[in-house]
């Protein structure tokens, strides 16, 4: 080994604390990235590979009944390379043991063999045979949920009719990766899952011999799905269609798309901040090193190594902080990525999910790494590259110092010294300084950007669970009802108040912007699901002259109050209006359009109907309530909303406590990375003066006030900086997250400014204990003895 | 001049006794000091003369509570201060010692002024700063940094800021090592008429033998004891030496 390079090792060994605090920044960054890019990549890649494999559908359409014949017309529209027609329907299940109705998604199946589109990947078990009309494919994640097994019984009550059906087989499929029930916020197996049976069983059970109520098309390539869709519509419309989707709005792939670009986001926002942090603080720590070996540099160079060996040295070292920072944060990164991924595996059904660390995330977090350090770092060893041998011998000048502005006040007056010192510190390396505090301030940011998910998430479940739902259980329909129904509800046992509310698909048009949603209709005096404005707290009344929108929708439309939009009803005789928008609230979730359930009856052109029914329920007839309601024939979905709080609150819970605590683990490494090298680089310039007064009599705590006190101040200055910018960071991701479904609220409780900031201090105070015991270590008489 | 002659007066400030130092560097062990007896007497301007390496700044070190004695006592107003702990120590430091280096060591950050004052902040008895650098002919000067200065001008400001607190003992280690003999002198005046004026007990190291004509007594150090005593009738002032 060179001289040379051992003496970059011993530097290295020399600043050692600081190397590894920087490097702990860094592999914080390249953690973050390389989680984020290979989860989102394994996620890509097995997603694309499933749907090509499995002959994922590009579009898919909802009709009422259509007859088969149809089949030829649709497989002819230009672009359109296989059809695939099926029977879908909802029915409520029986499980033994499981008191709480639960909803089938029943989908049909051909008896011979694999369908063309959509195909299932069987796990366990065998397909369904065409002589055996009650056999049953369940969903993976539903039979585990209440552990069935090929063998197995479970009741469905199919349009009416309570069949026993046996189980078979357990699968999965491209079309539900993602598998969530109507009216649900998150995946809930134990109260929603999926039934394949055999196309004339199923058929025959929803009274669809001979026809189809849905249909799923895949595309030749480079046809225009926008224009298949058009023909399509226009084909079903007769029959109910309710407007055709691409691939792209298909519910499954659509959170699976959201995640993945999340991911992305989160890939692209988040490690910047580590890498800008960490290359500060390697110039901070470089310059310092630079600084001391002044004379060294000066030997180097009069021995006769040239600009570039000396340039090259202290890059080296530079280079070796940053590869162990790479190094280290490959490691997290990839352990933390097989974490992430394996509660991905939970969230999103794959037949296989898993995590390979990927080439393309590892090399692009090192190159980001390496660009960020030698870049930060470029100017200090230029400088040390370009010192004149005569000019590195002599110690630097004595730095000279001015009275600052606020020495002149009466404020400056009644300083004592030590703090004079200390703010003239601060002063004098005004650069320094605000990247101390902006390297915590960071910290304190992305803490307060972690943390701060537990209160949107408390939020979504204030608002939207119990400000805007009163009701215990939301009732569907199979088909809307006469008003009439309401009554017969009330009768059903521990039912305490029912309200009917209408949902229909509908395009709503303004200007050029289209969107496909639903209308809602809502009784007057609506108690138990009412019109609620997350802004005011306050209920609206549903008005019979025009739409209440979620301000969402009215700016996705480009719509204010008072302008007209045409709303384009997709079901029943597909009736169109122009109708004003009379009113906008806000909302987290969804993008409702409401208007009063009487209007939208004359809408509709029909009688006055009814597809929800919400009702409040005496808890003590739940069970019995429960037991009417798996009987009824019209009732097609069940929903409880305390089921729903649950579920939501459990997945999230789990996905949420991985993400924060990771998250708090790298601001920690943040924050105590940043002041750690503040104090030391500070220690080593100032050791001098310390160990002066120390002579003249201070004591270790006085001595301790004047390095740390620096540190501390800037650190100060930075909780408030970072919990601003957390909460700047907070709209920064809220609006990379923002989705249709969901909004991220930004209701930053004070408690979690709090806990951020605790968090943070506690991390910088460790490094500050861990500084203050060199300064009570300090070696007075070496220090006295030596010039600077 | 003092208003007694020390070796009538002989009232003892600080009072060491069988100090021996020996330093560890791996292997070796290095004998500092070998057993040194010394009383430095009130009021007293005392200078010690040696070789690099004879020991000189050992003993100073552990006089003015820096370093603790391998064996071997201290005395202070009655307290043994090779009994002290760090926080007694420092206590001394404050309250009785007052100290000036070869490197002058001010802080950077703090004018003239300041440098004095942050000792007389912490000090139970302290002269204003002002008063302290009038002493040593600096008032002029009070608002300048450091950096500001010359290196006599420094080392004024450090004498300033060592009596400022009105220290029992003031101890100069090589006052004017880093200094022209010119200026060397205009530290020495200062020193001279802090020890003259205010009676301060004053122990100078230095390697140059011709600083001991000013001292009322001067002391010899060979490896590691005093090898030599000997007492000035009359103390010359700075302004008459030359080297």
């Amino acid at each position: 080994m060179k001289a040379l390079d051992r003496k970059v090792l011993r530097d290295l060994w020399h600043v050692r604390g600081q190397a590894l605090a920087i490097a702990l920044v860094i592999a914080s960054g390249v953690a973050v990235l390389v989680m984020s890019l290979s989860t989102r990549n394994a996620l890509i890649r097995t997603k694309d590979a499933y749907y090509e494999r499995y002959a994922f559908a590009h579009v898919f359409a909802r009709c009422k009944r259509a007859p088969g014949h149809l089949i030829s017309r649709i497989a002819a529209i230009d672009g359109v390379q296989v059809v695939q027609t099926r029977v879908k329907g909802l029915a409520t299940l029986d499980i033994a043991g499981f008191d709480e109705p639960v909803l089938g998604q029943f989908v049909s199946i051909p008896e011979n063999g694999d369908p063309a589109l959509n195909r299932l990947v069987l796990r366990r078990g065998r397909w369904i045979r065409a002589s055996q009309p009650d056999e049953v494919v369940l969903d993976e994640p539903f039979a585990e949920a209440h552990g069935f097994v090929p063998g197995d019984e479970l009741v469905a009550v199919l349009n009416g009719n309570r069949r026993t059906l046996s189980v078979v087989g357990i699968a999965l499929s491209p079309e539900f990766v993602f598998s969530m029930g109507p009216g649900a916020l998150m995946p809930d197996a134990r109260r929603f899952g999926v039934l394949w049976m055999g196309s004339e069983a199923l058929a025959a059970a929803f009274d669809q011999e001979g026809a189809f109520n849905d249909v799923s098309l895949q595309l030749t390539w480079g046809a225009s799905s926008a224009e298949v869709i058009e023909r399509l519509d226009r084909i079903l419309e007769p029959y109910g269609g309710v407007g055709a989707v691409a691939r792209r709005e298909q519910g499954s792939n659509w959170f699976l798309m959201n995640e993945i670009d999340q991911l992305s986001t989160m890939s692209m926002i988040l490690p910047s901040i580590f890498l800008i942090v960490s290359a500060f603080l390697t110039n901070m720590v470089l310059a310092r090193l630079v600084e001391t070996e002044r004379t060294q540099i000066g030997l180097m160079k009069a021995f006769g190594y040239g600009t570039r060996t000396v340039a090259a040295h202290y890059t080296k070292l530079v280079l070796v902080i940053a590869g162990l920072g790479i190094l280290l944060g490959w490691a997290i990164g990839t352990w933390a990525g097989r974490m992430n991924t394996g509660t991905y595996a939970q969230t999103f059904r794959f037949p296989i999910l898993f995590y390979r660390p990927d080439a393309a995330s590892f090399a692009i977090s090192a190159l980001m790494t390496l660009s960020a350090a030698l870049l930060g770092t470029w100017a200090v060893v230029r400088r040390a590259a370009l010192l004149a041998p005569a000019q590195a011998m002599v110690p630097p000048s004595p730095p000279l110092y001015r009275k600052s502005l606020l020495a002149r006040t009466r404020l400056g007056q009644w300083l004592d010294q030590p703090t004079r010192i200390l703010v003239r510190h601060i002063a004098r390396e005004p650069w320094r300084a605000l990247m101390t505090a902006g390297g915590v301030a960071c910290s304190v940011a992305l803490l307060v950007m972690a943390l701060q998910w537990y209160d949107a998430i408390d939020y979504l479940v204030e608002r939207y669970f119990f400000d805007s739902q009163r009701q215990h259980v939301t009732i569907g329909l199979a088909e809307p009802q006469a008003s009439s129904v309401v009554a017969d509800f009330r009768h059903l046992p521990g039912v305490m108040a029912v309200e009917p509310m209408r949902i229909v698909g509908a395009d709503l048009h303004f200007g050029t912007v289209t969107h496909r949603g639903s209308v809602t209709g809502v009784p007057s005096n609506a108690q138990l699901m009412p019109i609620f404005d997350e802004a005011s707290m306050a209920v609206y009344e549903p008005l019979e002259g025009g739409l209440i929108l979620g301000s969402r929708l009215a700016e996705k439309l480009g719509a204010e109050i008072g302008d007209a939009v045409w709303v384009e009803i997709l079901e029943g005789r597909r009736s169109e209006a122009m109708l004003p928008i009379v009113a906008l609230i806000e909302t987290s979730i969804a993008l409702p359009a409401y208007l009063h359930i009487r209007a939208l009856d004359r809408l509709l052109r029909e009688r006055p109907g009814v597809e929800y029914v919400n009702l409040l329920v005496d808890p003590h007839e739940e069970a019995n309530l429960y037991r009417r309601l798996k009987d009824l024939p019209a009732v097609s979905s069940v929903l409880l909303r305390r089921a729903a709080i649950r579920s939501f609150d459990e997945s999230v819970a789990k996905n949420m406590l991985i993400f924060v605590s990771l998250f708090c683990a790298f601001s920690c490494a943040l924050g105590f990375g940043v002041a750690y090298n503040a104090a030391r680089v500070a220690l080593s310039e100032r050791g001098r003066e310390l160990a002066t007064l120390r002579v003249l009599g201070f004591h270790r705590s006085e001595v301790s006030y004047i390095l740390l006190g620096e540190v501390g101040l800037l650190i100060l200055l930075s909780l408030p900086t970072g919990c601003l910018l957390g909460r700047a960071l907070t709209i920064l991701m809220a609006s990379a997250f923002d989705t249709e479904l969901f909004r991220i609220p930004l209701g930053i409780e004070p408690s979690t400014y709090g806990l951020a900031v605790c968090i943070a201090v506690v991390a910088t105070l460790l490094s500050a204990g861990i500084v203050r015991r060199r300064v009570d270590r300090l070696p007075l008489i070496e220090v006295l003895k030596t010039r600077e | 001049m003092g208003p007694e002659s020390p070796a009538t007066a002989r009232l003892v400030s600080l009072q060491a006794r069988g100090l021996t130092k020996v330093y560890r560097t791996g292997d070796v062990r290095v004998h500092a000091l070998r057993g040194v007896d010394l009383d430095l007497y009130a009021r007293e301007l005392l200078v010690l003369v040696g070789h690099s390496g004879s020991g000189k700044s050992t003993l100073l070190n552990i006089l003015g509570g820096l370093d603790a004695p391998s064996s071997g006592s201290v005395l202070f107003d009655g307290r043994d201060l090779t009994d002290a702990d760090d926080k007694q120590l420092t206590g001394y430091r404050r309250d009785h010692v007052g100290f000036v280096f070869q490197f002058y060591n001010l802080i950077p950050s703090l004018t003239a002024a300041e440098n004095v004052g942050l000792v007389t902040e912490i000090s139970r008895h302290p002269m204003h700063p002002h008063a302290a650098l009038e002493l040593v002919g600096l008032e002029e000067r009070m608002d300048h940094f450091p950096a500001q200065l010359s290196g006599g001008e420094q080392q004024r400001v450090a004498i300033a800021r060592a009596i400022a607190k009105q220290p029992d003992i003031l101890l100069c280690d090589e006052p004017t090592g880093a200094l022209d003999s010119e200026t060397g002198i205009l530290v020495l005046e200062a020193i001279e008429k802090v020890n003259r004026e205010l009676g301060t007990t004053t122990a100078v190291i230095t390697h140059n033998t011709v600083i001991g004509s000013m001292a009322d007594r001067v002391l010899v150090m060979a490896d590691g004891a005093i090898s030599e005593t000997h007492e000035n009738a009359d103390r010359r002032a700075p302004g008459e030496l030359s080297w």
